[in-house]
């Protein structure tokens, strides 16, 4: 047999495509929802209770799948809060502070047995008020949840060994403000931490997905937690800054956007008050020609479609080698095509509904910026239901560095695609932003792997996979994507004064 | 359905295959996993399953009796069950190539017929083109060849290729299916090398395994050597059947298979041409499934035959 | 503000005495920027006084843009530094204090012209020196003390490291003129960062020599860079400059504090405030001195089955 070496291949021409368009497909398998109770309407859990708000105030919280509401919740005025943090305060001084680390470990414990037992409401409840896609809920947030209790509750009595030399002590009452994005796993890295190192907490949800926040109330009064250690209030911004501005917390844990964490430091400014910030970010994700291109393109969809894009730590730019550009956009956007957009419940969808009208405009907006710019757009052909807050994935090729959609983060489910040549300029153009919250990097090559971690000004870096999350792996950002680490040992570093 | 190259096989440019990452690999797997199958979906992949699978025996106590008895299976796969398909094709050892065929004659099911010193392919050059040629010569529409994995193993690259090329070249125009036996490769790279390698070399379909090497069939193996398929298909415009073989024994397992399949190739590779499920257990859990997803109860293999 | 009247120049004991024999060179005080003693661009100068009132030296009045030429020289000399080993870092540091030990009288006499008794100021520059070398051995090891490998749930090699977290400014205590200043700037450059300094302003002079030490030590260029001045007019330039990531802020004014975490706030500075009344305390050396610096990193990779 005769052999000849071949030369390069030709780039494939325009006829050849794959095609998703299949005869089978796949039949509606919706989660049910016959399990979920939800009440009319929800005070604020202060003190063990479900209580009116002082300010007598409401507001609705709707499912944005379908735009419908879902239940009415309390709005906490100042005086509200105030009542939580005295019930916190009283908490504190008069039980928690005096328990035993086991016994408060024995708490964190039970709290996670009874989530994993009830994950399958959780899972469904997150999905009906955030629009995350039930696979989602299923398989990330809620199983995360209970991880990071039961990772947390081991420490409580053990934190005498997470810092040589030191004396560690709880800090206090600790005010805690959870974005919408992943509502109740953000709950759980705010609350067991606080907890496990023996302080209590006031919780805030956000104003769009306050319902598995107040669902875990009623697990805390199922776990017999004793009153006032954990307080829920609901309300909006309003509600955040009257808890931030309350003289009597000891700690303030924010994850939210960059520009609400700088007003939340001004407003700390001068008080002893120590805090914890998860802020935005606009991670570059990597691709070099030596890299698994396949599993690459996977890291990638994980980066910037997880959650709709509503991810802080998302690989919002994709940087790739010039030598494999066309092929790694090609066989991206094909994966794209096989991604499933509709009802959040459905457990084949892969991407649900954008949280609200408001977060679903300013994406629109972005894109429309992008196209502004004059970067060459694509978005998948995927049929979008009528009624509800909806975005197919979408990409950006031929972005640049000054352009907005490069610079700024959308939080939502586009990415913006820029090639380079070489380690230097991509690591380069990688670390220039203001943000440092994550990134990711794509190759095959061991040393190339180090020399671009430990270069990438970033608190956590992916190498060949992306959107990996645990309890035990702390979190947290460098420059402006925030202060501080949740997540693992160094996680309980914010709660404990080290004498 | 055929295709036989007619350009000289050219040696493919190994330095540019795309490497592999086993948990990436592992993750998106997992993910096909997670698809729910339900309902009018659920009959539809479990029919098609039905029509891509190479009822297979191969055992050295095969006889002609017991071919015979497994060919008719392949045509009457339950009849109980009106309108169901036949099964793509029957495949056995050469000697037992013409039984089949008999059996199997007007029906529109294909002989398969393993060949190149199934399995270990641990013999000379001259032998297994003589092989290949008896068992086309006794009727078979499809050779199913073993690669030396000796060879490969080695680096004997061109060896692997040459060999193939000459085996398709032998096969006239029967399809040529290319057995990897991944569970021998060690690597998901050496499995996509290998795959690459098949493909350039002339394979009509690449094929997981033998059936007679534990792990066999997975679907990490599998998704690898689509993804080669597909990596294939773009740059020469040709396409390149799938063959998972050994292990797959469940309908769920199997439309496992075929979520993957329709969400890494698409519409031109779900259909028997260019997807098989090399089996010997799977017919019958893919009938117990179409039979209760109809009737609602669950199913006992008594009311399904054993052949 | 301006240059007020030339003082008489300092110091040494000796200085005083013996009247009518030969006049003593004087030492000029200036700034250090990127491994440079340039005065200050601004040309104003101001007087250190001892606490009698005695003009001691004429210092420079750094404005801000001193400061920010020496942000230029903190940022061009990060990623050397920060990816110098840590063995190469100790060494450094512990000839920092070899260095320092070899001007002992020197340090003393400076702090004894600025008010120190001699037991003082000779125990102040001896904490100097052994806190150098107590950092000196840190370099290498906190790393150890405060990383981590993850035992993560996913197939997956998870850890957690120190990294510097870049350009630090710190705001040097007026009391303990070089202990407060060590005390402060080891630890920082310890971990890898480097840093604008902005010494006590009414005890400057032990900072300036200090930078001369630093010199000699083969401290590369940039890594610390010293200013004298006042608070007043540099420290809401330390608070406000988006290219420093970090602010050590050594103070007990509430209005000070709080007006440099505002302005800290707009590029989400790493604001620390450290205040003492004795320098010497335990509590001011501890490898957690170090970690106040840092940021943690933490990488995922694959490991397969």
């Amino acid at each position: 047999m005769k052999r000849k070496p071949n030369a390069r291949p030709r780039r494939k021409t325009a006829a050849r495509a794959i095609d998703f368009q299949t005869d089978w497909t796949y039949a509606p398998a919706p989660e049910s929802t016959g399990h979920i109770q939800l009440r009319e309407r929800y005070g604020l859990f202060i003190n063990g209770q479900f209580v009116n708000p002082k300010s007598g105030k409401y507001f609705a919280t709707t499912n944005p799948a379908n735009e419908k509401k879902l239940a009415e919740v309390a709005e906490a005025g100042i005086a509200d809060a105030d009542r939580a943090v005295r019930a916190a305060r009283q908490a504190y001084e008069t039980v928690w502070s005096r328990l035993s680390a086991a016994e408060r470990g024995k708490y964190l414990y039970r709290i996670a047995r009874i989530i994993q037992e009830r994950a399958r409401e959780f899972s469904v409840i997150e999905s009906m008020d955030g629009g995350k896609a039930i696979r989602e809920s299923r398989d990330v947030d809620v199983p995360l949840v209970a991880a990071h209790f039961f990772y947390y509750a081991g420490w409580a009595d053990k934190l005498a060994y997470a810092f040589p030399g030191k004396t560690p002590k709880p800090l206090g009452v600790a005010g805690q403000i959870i974005p919408w994005n992943f509502p109740l796993l953000m709950a759980a890295w705010k609350i067991a931490p606080a907890l496990a190192t023996g302080n209590t907490v006031v919780l805030k949800p956000a104003e769009t997905t306050p319902l598995t926040a107040l669902k875990l109330a009623e697990v805390f009064r199922d776990a017999d937690l004793p009153p006032g250690v954990v307080n829920i209030i609901t309300g909006g911004g309003a509600t955040g800054a009257a808890l931030v501005n309350h003289p009597d917390i000891d700690k303030v844990a924010f994850t939210g956007s960059t520009d609400v964490g700088k007003l939340i430091l001004k407003a700390l400014a001068g008080r002893k008050t120590k805090y914890t910030l998860e802020l935005g970010g606009k991670a570059a994700n990597i691709i070099f020609e030596d890299a698994a291109l396949d599993q690459a393109v996977e890291g990638i969809v994980n980066g910037i479609f997880f959650n709709q894009g509503h991810v802080c730590c998302a690989g919002s730019r994709l940087f790739v080698q010039e030598s494999v550009a066309d092929v790694v956009v090609e066989k991206l956007k094909e994966r794209m095509e096989t991604l499933i957009v509709g009802d959040p419940l459905d457990k084949n969808t892969d991407i649900g509904a954008i949280n609200s009208r408001m977060q679903l405009d300013k994406i629109q907006a972005y894109i429309k910026i992008g196209r502004d710019e004059g970067a060459d757009f694509y978005q998948t052909s995927c049929k979008l239901p009528a009624k509800g807050y909806w975005c197919a994935p979408a990409l950006f090729t031929n972005a640049s560095q000054s352009h907005r959609i490069v610079q700024e983060e959308i939080f939502g489910p586009v990415l913006a695609i820029q090639t380079f040549r070489t380690i230097e300029e991509v690591l380069e153009k990688a670390n220039n932003t203001p943000y440092g919250l994550s990134g990711g990097v794509w190759t095959d090559k061991g040393a190339k792997i180090f020399k671009m971690t430990s270069k990438l000004r970033a608190g956590v870096i992916w190498a060949n996979t992306f959107s990996k999350f645990d309890p035990g792996s702390p979190f947290g950002g460098y420059k402006e994507s925030g202060v501080g680490r949740e997540g693992g040992l160094q996680g309980l570093m914010p709660y404990l004064q080290l004498a | 359905m055929s295709s036989r190259t007619e350009t000289m096989p050219v040696f493919p440019d190994l330095s540019r295959v795309s490497r592999v990452d086993e948990v990436g690999v592992e993750e998106r797997v997992a993910r096909f996993q997670k698809r729910s199958i339900k309902k009018e979906s659920k009959v539809h992949a479990l029919r098609l399953a039905l029509s891509m699978m190479d009822l297979t025996t191969l055992e050295g106590q095969d006889t002609a009796g017991k071919v015979r008895q497994l060919c008719y299976k392949g045509r009457h796969l339950h009849d109980a069950y009106p309108d169901l398909p036949h099964v793509a094709a029957i495949c056995v050892y050469p000697s037992l190539v013409r039984v089949a065929k008999q059996a199997l004659a007007g029906s529109g099911i294909n002989v398969a017929s393993v060949a190149t010193a199934f399995p270990s392919g641990q013999s000379s050059r001259k032998v297994k083109l003589a092989d290949t040629t008896f068992a086309v010569s006794e009727g078979a529409d499809e050779i199913d060849m073993v690669i030396s994995r000796g060879e490969f193993l080695q680096g004997e690259y061109a060896y692997v290729f040459d060999e193939i090329a000459a085996v398709k070249e032998a096969c006239n125009e029967a399809h040529l299916k290319v057995i990897l036996e991944t569970g021998e490769l060690s690597t998901l790279d050496n499995i996509r090398r290998a795959s690459v390698l098949a493909m350039h070399a002339g394979a009509d379909f690449i094929k997981t395994s033998t059936g007679k090497v534990q792990p066999a069939a997975t679907m990490q193996v599998t998704l690898v050597m689509l993804q080669a398929i597909r990596d294939y298909y773009m740059e020469t415009g040709r396409v390149v059947g799938m063959k998972p073989a050994g292990g797959i024994a469940t309908a769920k397992l199997a439309i496992q298979y075929l979520v993957m399949l329709r969400e890494t190739l698409g519409k031109t590779w779900l259909t028997p041409t260019w997807f098989r499920f090399g089996a010997s257990r799977l017919a019958n859990d893919v009938l117990m499934q179409l039979v209760k997803e109809r009737s609602g109860a669950y199913q006992s293999l008594d009311y399904f035959s054993k052949d | 503000m301006g240059t007020t009247e030339h003082a008489k120049q300092p110091v040494p004991a000796e200085a005083g005495s013996g009247a009518g024999k030969r006049l003593p060179i004087l030492k000029t005080y200036k700034l250090y920027i990127g491994g440079k003693f340039p005065r200050t661009e601004s040309g104003r100068y101001f007087t250190a006084r001892a606490p009698n009132g005695t003009a001691l030296a004429n210092l420079c009045l750094s404005s801000r843009k001193d400061f920010r030429e020496a942000v230029v020289a903190a940022r061009a000399a990060v990623e050397k530094w920060s990816n110098a080993t840590a063995y190469l870092r100790g060494q450094i540091l512990y000839r920092i204090a070899e260095m320092l030990e070899g001007r002992r009288a020197q340090f003393v006499s400076e702090l004894v012209a600025q008010g120190s008794t001699e037991t003082d100021a000779t125990a102040e520059v001896d904490a100097s020196i052994d806190r150098l070398v107590y950092y000196a051995g840190w370099t290498d090891k906190f790393q150890q003390i405060f990383s981590c490998v993850n035992p993560v749930s996913t197939s997956h090699f998870n850890f957690s490291v120190c990294e510097p977290t870049g350009v630090v400014g710190i705001v040097a205590p007026e009391a303990d003129g070089l202990l407060g200043l060590v005390s402060n700037l080891a630890p920082a450059i310890a971990g890898g960062n480097t840093c604008i300094v902005l010494a006590s302003n009414t005890r400057p002079l032990c900072a300036v020599t200090l930078a001369e030490v630093l010199h000699a030590a083969d401290v590369p260029g940039g890594v610390v860079n010293i200013l004298t001045g006042t608070r007043d007019e540099l420290s809401a330039q330390f608070a406000s400059h988006m290219d420093v990531n970090a602010v050590i802020l050594c103070s007990s004014d509430a209005a000070e504090i709080q007006a440099t975490q505002i302005k800290a706030a707009d590029n989400l500075k790493r604001t620390i405030v450290r205040q003492s009344s004795d320098w010497s305390a335990p509590e001011h050396q501890s490898p957690y001195l170090i970690l106040d610096t840092q940021e943690i990193k933490t990488t995922w990779h694959p490991i397969g089955s």
